[in-house]
């Protein structure tokens, strides 16, 4: 896998990752939406928090749909979870958070679980879909072969 | 039933909707994006108008988003019956697992032993995160 690839997937977990927890900032501080205050929502949008948080989660999708058109969504999705171990890191080492017990737990999962993944291929189906179409020419003349085979057969009974 | 089993119903058959609407959402993008090809190679080729006109125009992207929002919908809903630290962690779970299935049956992923063990692990690892 290029460097380029690796690229795109830590940006799909840094952007998803970030996006979200500066968006929940910038939700925060405007307060609960709701259907009978919806002039709030545009409040909400002028919020800086809120707008880069939209601006990351844009990135995020870009990221995503570039990622899935060359791998299995299968190796994309454990990868993307990477990013909210890079928050908890964050939250512990950079704003000296409290991370409880069951944080780091959640975190060394993760951190396996993405371990698992990394050794299999970053796409299984293209390789299965271009076979099938490779094959599926010659099943068809087999097809054909076996018809003409059997069609004399036929006749003779 | 009473008010309080009523809204454990309610909590649930939405995290159940939320996941379900990510998991059709994820694997419609992930057909549609297949169909466009690899939009790295695409761009260089031929220009990023025709990665846009190509993605926006696929008509399983525009369904993908369509799911997308309605999983949006459903969490907003979940939101207002259940906690947030239930609703969170249970969707997204239940999302991870549901993908795994679905791309192996929708997506012909090979999803062997160690796909399936990262699937549970990141599953319970999100869920330990976000509660």
């Amino acid at each position: 896998m290029s460097f380029r690839k690796y690229l795109v997937l830590a940006g799909v977990a840094v952007f998803a990752a970030t996006g979200d927890a500066i968006l929940s900032q910038g939700m925060k501080q405007t307060g609960s939406i709701s259907l009978h205050r919806l002039p709030t929502l545009i409040v909400a949008l002028l919020n800086p928090f809120v707008a880069v948080g939209i601006v990351l989660l844009v990135g995020f999708f870009a990221t995503y749909m570039n990622a899935l058109s060359w791998a299995d969504l299968t190796y994309v999705l454990p990868a993307s979870s990477l990013g909210y171990v890079l928050l908890a890191l964050i939250a512990k080492f950079g704003l000296h958070e409290h991370v409880s017990l069951s944080r780091w737990i959640g975190i060394a999962l993760i951190s396996v679980g993405v371990g698992f993944v990394a050794t299999t291929p970053a796409a299984t189906s293209r390789e299965d879909s271009s076979r099938v179409a490779g094959s599926g020419p010659e099943r068809v003349a087999d097809n054909a072969t076996e018809h003409q085979r059997a069609a004399p057969g036929g006749v003779e009974s | 039933m009473n008010q309080h089993s009523i809204a454990i119903a309610y909590t649930w058959a939405s995290i159940l909707a939320v996941a379900l609407a990510s998991v059709v959402g994820d694997v419609l993008l992930s057909r549609a994006m297949r169909q466009v090809g690899d939009v790295s190679d695409l761009w260089r080729r031929s220009g990023a108008w025709t990665v846009m006109r190509r993605t926006l125009g696929n008509p399983l992207f525009s369904a993908g988003v369509m799911a997308m929002a309605l999983s949006f919908f459903s969490l907003l809903f979940s939101l207002s019956w259940g906690d947030v630290s239930l609703v969170g962690p249970a969707a997204a779970s239940l999302t991870f697992i549901g993908n795994a299935f679905a791309a192996k049956i929708f997506l012909h992923e090979k999803v062997d032993r160690r796909r399936w063990m990262a699937a549970v692990l990141v599953a319970a690892g999100v869920a330990l995160l976000a509660g």
